[in-house]
Parts: structure tokens; C-alpha cells; sequence
């Protein structure tokens, strides 16, 4: 059943990631992850009586630069908003956040999509905010436990214009986003620990409709395939209530992963009156160009310069280059691996096809990789250098993937792997084969030279895979057809 | 301006406060006679008049991004209504 | 040591230093007479005697060892809207009734350092909202003039402390005239700083672009140092001002000859006590005698100073009492049985119906569709009564003007007439909506009651304020004069 001649799906996301200062938006208490509960959480989170908040400096620091990454423009004089309403994670009643004078106005991004395509994504605005604590329900029977360490942890949400037709298009979006924001180091983009949420607002209607449909807004998923999962779901379930004659409900919703659908959260009032108006304990901030030009200054390179310098510098063709530099933990892991070992090609090999192999099956980040840049550099480079051949290359991989092996030189000493490239040993080996098998020697002589193969293999077996397969060959060859 | 019970108990929702019905309508008649006060605001002529939010006028000075913060949870949690390893309790909320 | 309690701090800190008696056998005296006045007084909400005592012999320890300064050793009333740490801090309210406070205001922290005794938490109008004390959860204050009025809120308690001795000078906060007016139905000097001069942080929000604390005293001389420890910047309060904290006291014996000040004629309209008029006009002759230069001025937006704050006094405490939730600290009710029940059911427990009623309205004032028409609207009026403020002060050095329409009322008197109750405020509250400084001084009597002259200046001319006031005290003796409280000892002191 195909809908999509008939139906057009509009898309919007906002993307709050918290950014990455050492200290709160408006305290000076930790953000670390991970801490016990409330250790983190000041008499400023807390909301006690008498507290005030005191802007963080750094955290407009990386909301201008993130500005000036997506082009925007960056608004000189901002002013913090309260937004009113009552929730047990939200310790003051308030949110201090920005209504009127976002830091970032306006801004592109340039999507490229699975086939290769590209296209032109307005964002709306970037605003500062305070994240607001958690709600800790598992332990708990008729009760939840609230945990205000993250309340504070300074967020900038970044807001899209409705403009991506598809789960796709919201993805692409998504990824690109979160690319840039590690990149410019704004955030650690550490989605499992909720460094990056997306809140994704979809709405449906007819192809040529001007106005747009009901939007419902699916709040808070964490991860790209979620995000895809909860997107399609959300356009059948929509497309499914207006083909029956129905309307649908402008709400919030929230994706359940378990069991793959969106489902309307009861607590939250969609028309809450938020009563904004403008923070009194905070003064405007005001910025000059000075302050613009010494973020600009300080910015380290986009994505899209590394991509392209991948290409002038290391040679690579456009999609490899794509591809490594595509998060920045990889550009990184790249760069070191060619460092130590000489040559982009095979460091770019060796990560694309060995690497990523095992990062995807077994679903690991690049940062959680059990071969550092530094061994798998060594390995390349002893490749390189003929102590051992390309076949035992990969043996030594596996072995260090395993965690069997800690250090190259250390492993291939000990399990006696290194690459037998004295020529008189070889040739030996070479006439013995030859001798043993005589009837393959006349059919080569014959035509067949496919058995040039065999052969070889038969050395290789020899020798269990580590004769220089290069002299190998060379001899061979020079025996048979000499 | 006029204020009915409606209102009343709208605000009252916004503002998470119990109005007894006994109490709207004297809620209502305070509210009343205070907006009955502040409406002669609307006879002065504010046209291009900045509103005041810092009366004066001043700008934010910022703080250096450091951990200054040292982890008082039992403090701060001895005056608590009620805590568990940790965290504050509430009744559960459903989400 | 019978009249101990009618001395300044300037003579306390003098006799302190000569060794005439220590700042433990004044601790007690002042301890003493908190015992016996205060069932009529109700000035208290906390008071820690052992504390005090304790504190005071520290203090007079310190002193054998060298150590000095203006404010050593010297008992002081602390507002209950301080948070003090260690000690319950109520801000007035059955919300905060147990909530003993993990850490001290900046204020307190200042005013500590500098060697005061901590004698007790004055009562006030809950969470700040009131003219007379009468909103406090821990009962009325009453005015040590007259037990059956009020001594004017919200710092109403503190005044009321000074005014009566049982205590040298208090701490008190001013977001619409709660330490002025207070200070002039009590008979005392109540001094309202620049908005930032001194530290918000630790001060139980109110209306945070409004709040702001300063003393109450006897003398502006004892303001004046008071002052001097009180101010200062605190990187904690984003709007704390930068600026470095003058020597008041250096300046407050200049002579004012040609200080030119403006009597505002608006001030002198329907609605002004007749007998605080003539007050008033007197005073204005006492200053002309030491050479003060006074004209006529206009301040034409002075009538939409009450409607703006009521506004944006309401608006914002609705926004800065949400965080009183019952979640974290404060009042919680019994047998919550979800999260609705257990905030509105706490709040409303917690909260009085003053509170409530300003809550709401601010609620309202900030509600889709009334945001333009009323908060945006009271800002912008705020621009007007600060831009007239500007335009006055080229010409001027000073204003001068009553302090309230009226002195001390009956309790119960204004109860039901809360419009009524807030046009008590109009001469004081446009100091706050523009963030001037201002002092109130006892400036004569009317029917009986002290009646309170208020002089306001530019941004940061405290200095000046307090030299004009410290003269005017010079050559008149309306702040020497003491209640004469019941139960006075068989000396004749009371």
C-alpha cells in the first residue's frame, strides 16, 4: 500500500544536546554523567529559597560557534525567559530558557541523502536552556524518585523549519546535526547518556495542500533508528487516522521502543499556558563583533573542511573520505592510524572494510573500540615494512580484536608469524612443491596457467600463510615458465 | 474587567493552588477589584516605550565555566520531606 | 544600663571599645527586654539566646585580642526572609515552617564577618506581601506607639524591634516601601539602597527586579555603617552592581549647604493625613535652615506607580514562589495521593491567602492573551516613572516628600480593603519600580504617631542621602524619641 503519491509528510525536528562545559548553565556544580543522585545537584538546582542564577560563559561561547557553524546569525543582545509550569523534575516551577531573542536566528544545513542527493535544510533558531532533572520510576511501587543532577546541564535546542519529507530526510538532518556539534566540540554527541534528543514534530497532508496538517510532537528519542522507527510510525498511524475520516489529536507523544510505536504521554497538557516572560535574576547579554570574531577564531574545522581536506591530503575519493570523516571520533582514529603507519590507502582500507565490519556487527562505537588507533597503526605499518603478509595481517587483527593480543611486535614475535622473505628459503620450498607435483607442473606447461594458484597456495600452506606472497609469486612464476 | 469562577479556576489550575468553592467567588472579587486598579494603566501612552525588565539597565556579567560546587546531598537533603538512596520521593508520575 | 537600649550603634561601638560594659552583658540586656516585650510585640519569629549569648562572648574575646570594627559585638535583628544558616528561616509563612536553612545570605555572611550578634528572625508579612504584618503566619506584629496598630510591613517586625529597643539596629528588605514605611510608623530611620547595591543572593525572592534590603536603624548614621557592610558585589547576584562600596560615614557631616532639594507637588495631593503635611512642611523649613536650596518638582506618572506594581510585584512572586512545591523542602501535606495532590495540597496549605490572592493575580497578569495588556504594559509605565525620576534629578539633588499617606492604622482596619492597604504605598513604591535609593527619617508626629519623611536620590547617592539625613538629625530630635512600651521596669526605663 503505497501512500505516497496521495499523502506528503512534513517533518520538523528539534534537537536539544547538551553541551559539553564542565559546570552548569547557571551554577558552578558538575556535569559529569554517571553520578549517584543528587551529588551533583547545588542549592541553585535545587531551586532552594534565596538562590540566583549567574550565567555560564562558556556555554555561550559554544552556542555562538555553533551559530556561526550553521551559518546563522548571531543575535548581539539575548535575553533568558522564564517558562512556567509544574513538574517534580523541574525544581523552580520554572524553566529558564529563550523566547523572544534566541543567540542563533536562522542558519542551513546540507543534507545529503542515501542516494547521493543533497538538500538545503533551514533551521529556525538555536536557544540556550536548562535541562530539567529525571524521574527514576523502577524501584519505586506507588512512587518515583527524582534525580536533580542533570537539572541545570546547559542544553541548546536547535529548532528546524518544517522542511524534511521523510524519516530519511529527519535522519539525515539528525546526523548531519549531531556530526557538527562533536565536531566543534559544543557537545560530546553521547546519545546514550542523552547528550543529543530529538523531539520530532510530523504532520500529514494532501500533496498541494498549502496549509499544513495537525502535528503531533514525539519527544525525547535518543537514537537515530528510533528516531526512523518513531517518524514512520507516527506518518502511518497519521495517514491511517485521516484515510478513516478521523482527525488527528495535536499532542505530545513518546516512542516506545519495545514495541515500536508512539503513544500519547497523559501527564503533559498540550495547551499549557507557559506564561513566559523575561528572567529578572538574569541582565541581557550583550556581545560585540570582537566577541564573535575570537569564536570564529577558535573554531576547529567543519566537517565538510575535513571531508574535503581528507580528499587534497590523503587522496581519498569522496565517498571514503565521506564516510571516515563522518564522525569525528573516526577522523580522528584516521589521522592517527595514517600517522604512525605512512599511508592513508591502506589505513583507509583496513578501517572501512576490517574495522567498521566488526563495529557494526557488533554494534560498537568508534570510541569503544578494542583496537586503539595507535595498534592498529602498528599493524598496518608492519605490513607495510614485509615483517608479516596481508593474510597474517588479519590473523594479528582478529587476535587483538579478541584482546589475545595487546602489542603487534610482541604477538607476531610469539606466535612466530613474521613473514619468511629470505629467497633461498623460499625457493627451496618453490622446488619442493614443484617436484611433489608434477602432473599440475605439465598442465601449467600445457595452458592452464589458472594453476599459477595452486602453486602459490600450496607454498602458502607450506609455510601455514607466511611466505612473502609477492616473492612467492615472482618465484613461481619464473620457475614454472623458465 | 470581570472576573468569573471560570477564571479563577483556570488560574488556580496554572498555579497549582486548591480553591474550595467557597473561596472562588472572594478570590474572585479580590482579583476583580485589583485589576479594577490596575486598569487605569491603559489610559497612559506607552507607544514606543522600551519596557523596563533591570531597572538599571545593566548587562550580564558571566562566569568562568568552573566546578565551584562540592556535593552537600546530606545537607541538603536533611531538610527533605522524604528521600530513599538518594533521591527525593514523590507520589509516582505517570508519564 | 537601664537606657542601653535607646543608644546607637556609633555610642554602643564606643562604649564597647572604652570597656563601659561588654557586648555579652548587652546581649542579655537586650535579651532580657525581648522577653518581657515581646508578648506584646510579637516582633520575633525565632529568637536564640543561646546562640547570641555565646556569640556575644566571642565578640568581647576577640576584642581583648585586638580585634575592632564599627559593627563588633553589636546585636541585630535579622528580617526572617534572611536565610540563615543552621536556623529556621520562615519568610513569614506556615510553608517554610521547618525549613532550617543549609547556607547564609550573602548579607548575613557580610554582616557576620564584621562581628554582629545574631539575636533573632524578625516577623514579617509573608513572603514580603503586605504593609502592615498583619499576613504573617506567626501572628501580628504590633507597633510599640500604640499596641492596637500595626508597625507597618512587611518588615514590619524589624522596625518594630528597633523602635521598641530590643535589638541595636535590624536588617530588613524594600520591594514597595517594607523597610521605609514600617521605619516611619515605627519612629525609625529605614534606608532602601540602589537596586544591586546590596546582594539578593540568599534573600527569599519576592519580586525579583524590586526586592532589595538595607537597615533599619536609630540614627542614618548607624545606616550609614550598617550600609557600609551590607553592600557590596557578589558575583552570585547577576544583578549586583560592580561598583566598589563608598565610606558613607566619611561623608555624612558635610554641610548641605546648596543641596538642592525638590518637593514633589504631586505628593501633596487628597489622600495626605493633614498632620503629616504639616510635618512634612516643617521639615522641609529645617532643611531650608541648614541651607538646603528647595524648589517645586513634577514627577506627572507618580499616580501609575500602584497599578505597574501591582503588576509586576504580583507577576513575578507568582513565577519565584513555584518552586515551593512540597518536592524538595517546606511544607508537605499528609497522604499526598499523586503528584497533582501532593503540590496544589501542599501550596495550598502552606501558602496565606494574601500569598494566594497575589499569586493569582500575577498568574492572570502573565496569562495568554493579558500579557501585553498588563505585565508588558506595567514595564513600559516603569519607564515613564524612571525616565521622570532622571529628568527631576537634573535639577535636583534629592526628593523629598512623606513617607505614607497616613500613620500607623488600626489592625483589622484595612483587612478587608486590600486596594486600600496598597495605596499606602504610593509614595514609596515608585522608588522600587525605578530602582532608586531612598531613606525614611522620623520627621514629627501626627495624632500621637511617628510620622516618617522620605528623601530619595539618583543611582548610588546613597553617600549623599544619608549626609542630608544625618544633618537633618543633627538639628532636629524627632529620631531620639522612644515609645513608652508596657511593662516598663521600676526604673523608669522602659
Amino acid at each position: 500500500m503505497s501512500h505516497s503519491e496521495e499523502w506528503e509528510v512534513v517533518i520538523g525536528l528539534e534537537i536539544h544536546t547538551q553541551l559539553s562545559t564542565q559546570s552548569k548553565i547557571f551554577s558552578g556544580a558538575s556535569t559529569q554523567f554517571g553520578a549517584e543522585p543528587n551529588t551533583q545537584a547545588c542549592a541553585i538546582d535545587l531551586g532552594m529559597p534565596g538562590v540566583l542564577p549567574v550565567v555560564n560563559a562558556a556555554v555561550y561561547r559554544k552556542a555562538v560557534a555553533f551559530g556561526l557553524g550553521i551559518g546563522a546569525e548571531i543575535n548581539k543582545r539575548s535575553v533568558f525567559d522564564r517558562k512556567n509550569y509544574f513538574y517534580p523534575d523541574l525544581p523552580k516551577g520554572y524553566q529558564i530558557t529563550q523566547l523572544e531573542s534566541p543567540i542563533v536566528m536562522g542558519g542551513q544545513v546540507e543534507i545529503v541523502l542515501n542516494d547521493g542527493s543533497s538538500k538545503l535544510i533551514n533551521v529556525t533558531r538555536a536557544h540556550l536552556e536548562e535541562d530539567a532533572g529525571k524521574s527514576l520510576h523502577e524501584n519505586y511501587h506507588n512512587q518515583t524518585g527524582i534525580d536533580l543532577n542533570r537539572a541545570g546541564t546547559p542544553l541548546l535546542e536547535i529548532v528546524s523549519e518544517p522542511e524534511m519529507r521523510s524519516a530519511e530526510e529527519a535522519v539525515a538532518y539528525a546526523r548531519y546535526i549531531h556530526q557538527l556539534v562533536t565536531y566543534l566540540g559544543v557537545s560530546d554527541g553521547n546519545m546514550s547518556e542523552g547528550s543529543l534528543r530529538c523531539d520530532a514534530n510530523v504532520s500529514i497532508r494532501k500533496y498541494g495542500q498549502q496549509e499544513l496538517g495537525t502535528r503531533t510532537e514525539t519527544k525525547n528519542v535518543n537514537s537515530f533508528r528510533f528516531l526512523e522507527a518513531a517518524i514512520n510510525f507516527e506518518v502511518e498511524r497519521q495517514i491511517a487516522i485521516l484515510e478513516s475520516g478521523g482527525r488527528v489529536v495535536q499532542e505530545t507523544r513518546l516512542y516506545d521502543a519495545a514495541k515500536n510505536e508512539t503513544r500519547s504521554m497523559r501527564s503533559k497538557e498540550t495547551a499549557t499556558d507557559y506564561r513566559y516572560f523575561p528572567e529578572p535574576d538574569l541582565l541581557p547579554i550583550v556581545i560585540d563583533d570582537a566577541y564573535i570574531d575570537a569564536v570564529r577564531a577558535e573554531m576547529p574545522e567543519l566537517p565538510a573542511q575535513r571531508t574535503g581536506r581528507f580528499v587534497e591530503q590523503y587522496k581519498l575519493s569522496e565517498v571514503d573520505a565521506a564516510l571516515l570523516s563522518s564522525n569525528l571520533e573516526l577522523a580522528n582514529y584516521f589521522e592517527e592510524v595514517t600517522a604512525i603507519c605512512g599511508d592513508p590507502k591502506p589505513a583507509s582500507n583496513w578501517i572501512r572494510v576490517e574495522l567498521l565490519g566488526l563495529l557494526n556487527r557488533d554494534d560498537i562505537a568508534i570510541s569503544q573500540s578494542p583496537l586503539s588507533s595507535a595498534q592498529l597503526g602498528k599493524l598496518i605499518q608492519r605490513i607495510l615494512d614485509d615483517t608479516i603478509s596481508g593474510k597474517i595481517g588479519k590473523q594479528v587483527f582478529e587476535a587483538l580484536w579478541q584482546g589475545i593480543a595487546n602489542d603487534v611486535d610482541e604477538y607476531v614475535e610469539k606466535a612466530g608469524l613474521k613473514q619468511v622473505s629470505d629467497s633461498g628459503e623460499l625457493e627451496a620450498i618453490v622446488d619442493k612443491i614443484i617436484a611433489d607435483n608434477p602432473g599440475q607442473v605439465e598442465q601449467f606447461r600445457a595452458g592452464k596457467t589458472k594453476l599459477m594458484g595452486f602453486f602459490v597456495g600450496q607454498v602458502m600452506k607450506e609455510t601455514q600463510g607466511k611466505a612473502n606472497p609477492k616473492q612467492v609469486n615472482a618465484l613461481v612464476s619464473s620457475k614454472l615458465n623458465g | 474587567m470581570e472576573i468569573d469562577n471560570e477564571v479563577i479556576l483556570n488560574i488556580a489550575e496554572l498555579a497549582q493552588l486548591e480553591v474550595k468553592d467557597e473561596a472562588i467567588s472572594k478570590y474572585a472579587d479580590k482579583l476583580t477589584a485589583m485589576l479594577n486598579l490596575v486598569e487605569a494603566m491603559q489610559t497612559v501612552n506607552t507607544d514606543n516605550i522600551e519596557p523596563v525588565s533591570n531597572p538599571l539597565d545593566a548587562i550580564q556579567v558571566m562566569r568562568d565555566d568552573e566546578v565551584t560546587e562540592e556535593n552537600l546531598r546530606d545537607e541538603y537533603q536533611a531538610i527533605a520531606p522524604e528521600v530513599d538512596a538518594g533521591l527525593y520521593l514523590v507520589p509516582r508520575v505517570v508519564e | 544600663m537601664t537606657d542601653l537600649h535607646s543608644k546607637t550603634i556609633k555610642e554602643i561601638s564606643a562604649d564597647l571599645e572604652k570597656g563601659a560594659y561588654s557586648s555579652k552583658e548587652l546581649t542579655c540586656h537586650f535579651l532580657e527586654r525581648i522577653e518581657r516585650h515581646e508578648p506584646n510585640l510579637n516582633s520575633f519569629i525565632s529568637t536564640f539566646p543561646e546562640q547570641a549569648i555565646a556569640l556575644a562572648q566571642q565578640s568581647d574575646e576577640k576584642r581583648k585580642a585586638g580585634s575592632s570594627g564599627a559593627l563588633l559585638g553589636i546585636p541585630i535583628a535579622h528580617k526572617d526572609i534572611f536565610c540563615t544558616k543552621g536556623q529556621r528561616t520562615t519568610a513569614g509563612s506556615k510553608m517554610l515552617e521547618n525549613f532550617v536553612s543549609p547556607y547564609d545570605a550573602t548579607v548575613i555572611e557580610n554582616l557576620n564577618a564584621a562581628g554582629t550578634i545574631n539575636i533573632g528572625k524578625a516577623n514579617m508579612d509573608e513572603f514580603a506581601m503586605g504593609s502592615s504584618n498583619e499576613h504573617s503566619a506567626y501572628g501580628n506584629a504590633q507597633n510599640p506607639w500604640d499596641l492596637a496598630r500595626v508597625p507597618g510591613g512587611s518588615s514590619g517586625g524589624s522596625a518594630a524591634a528597633v523602635s521598641a529597643g530590643l535589638c541595636a539596629a535590624a536588617t530588613g528588605t524594600d520591594t514597595g516601601g517594607s523597610i521605609r514605611q514600617p521605619a516611619a510608623f515605627c519612629g525609625v530611620t529605614g534606608l532602601k539602597p540602589t537596586y544591586g547595591r546590596i546582594s539578593r543572593y540568599g534573600i527569599i525572592a519576592f519580586a525579583s527586579s524590586l526586592d532589595q534590603a538595607g537597615p533599619i536603624t536609630r540614627t542614618a548614621e548607624d545606616a550609614a555603617i550598617m550600609l557600609e557592610t551590607m553592600a557590596g558585589y557578589d558575583p552570585k547576584d547577576s544583578t549586583s552592581i560592580k561598583q566598589p562600596v563608598p565610606n558613607y560615614s566619611a561623608n555624612i557631616n558635610n554641610s548641605i549647604e546648596g543641596l538642592r532639594v525638590g518637593v514633589c507637588k504631586e505628593y501633596f495631593a487628597d489622600g495626605l493625613d493633614r498632620d503629616i503635611e504639616a510635618a512634612i512642611q516643617n521639615a522641609v523649613k529645617e532643611l531650608e535652615k541648614l541651607g538646603a536650596e528647595i524648589s517645586e518638582i513634577s514627577l506627572p506618572n507618580t499616580k501609575h506607580a500602584v497599578p505597574a506594581y501591582y503588576v509586576i510585584a504580583p507577576a513575578e512572586c507568582s513565577a519565584n514562589l513555584s518552586r515551593y512545591d512540597g518536592v524538595r523542602f517546606g511544607h508537605r501535606c499528609e497522604d499526598p495521593v499523586d503528584i497533582s495532590d501532593l503540590i496544589k495540597r501542599s501550596r495550598s496549605e502552606g501558602f496565606g491567602d494574601e500569598v494566594k490572592s497575589r499569586i493569582m493575580a500575577g498568574t492572570f497578569a502573565l496569562s495568554a492573551g493579558y500579557y501585553d495588556a498588563y505585565y508588558r504594559k506595567a514595564q513600559q509605565i516603569r519607564r515613564l516613572i524612571k525616565d521622570d525620576f532622571l529628568q527631576v534629578f537634573n535639577d535636583v539633588d534629592l526628593i523629598l516628600g512623606p513617607t505614607t499617606p497616613s500613620p500607623a492604622f488600626k489592625i483589622g482596619e484595612k483587612s478587608n480593603d486590600p486596594v486600600s492597604m496598597y495605596l499606602e504605598d504610593i509614595y514609596t513604591i515608585s522608588v522600587n519600580l525605578a530602582g532608586l535609593p531612598a531613606i525614611s527619617v522620623p520627621a514629627g508626629m501626627a495624632h500621637g504617631l511617628p510620622v516618617g519623611m522620605q528623601l530619595i536620590g539618583p543611582y548610588h547617592s546613597e553617600a549623599k542621602i544619608l549626609n542630608a539625613a544625618h544633618q537633618f538629625q543633627q538639628a532636629t530630635d524627632w529620631h531620639l524619641k522612644s515609645p513608652a512600651l508596657a511593662g516598663a521596669d521600676k526604673t523608669g526605663g522602659s
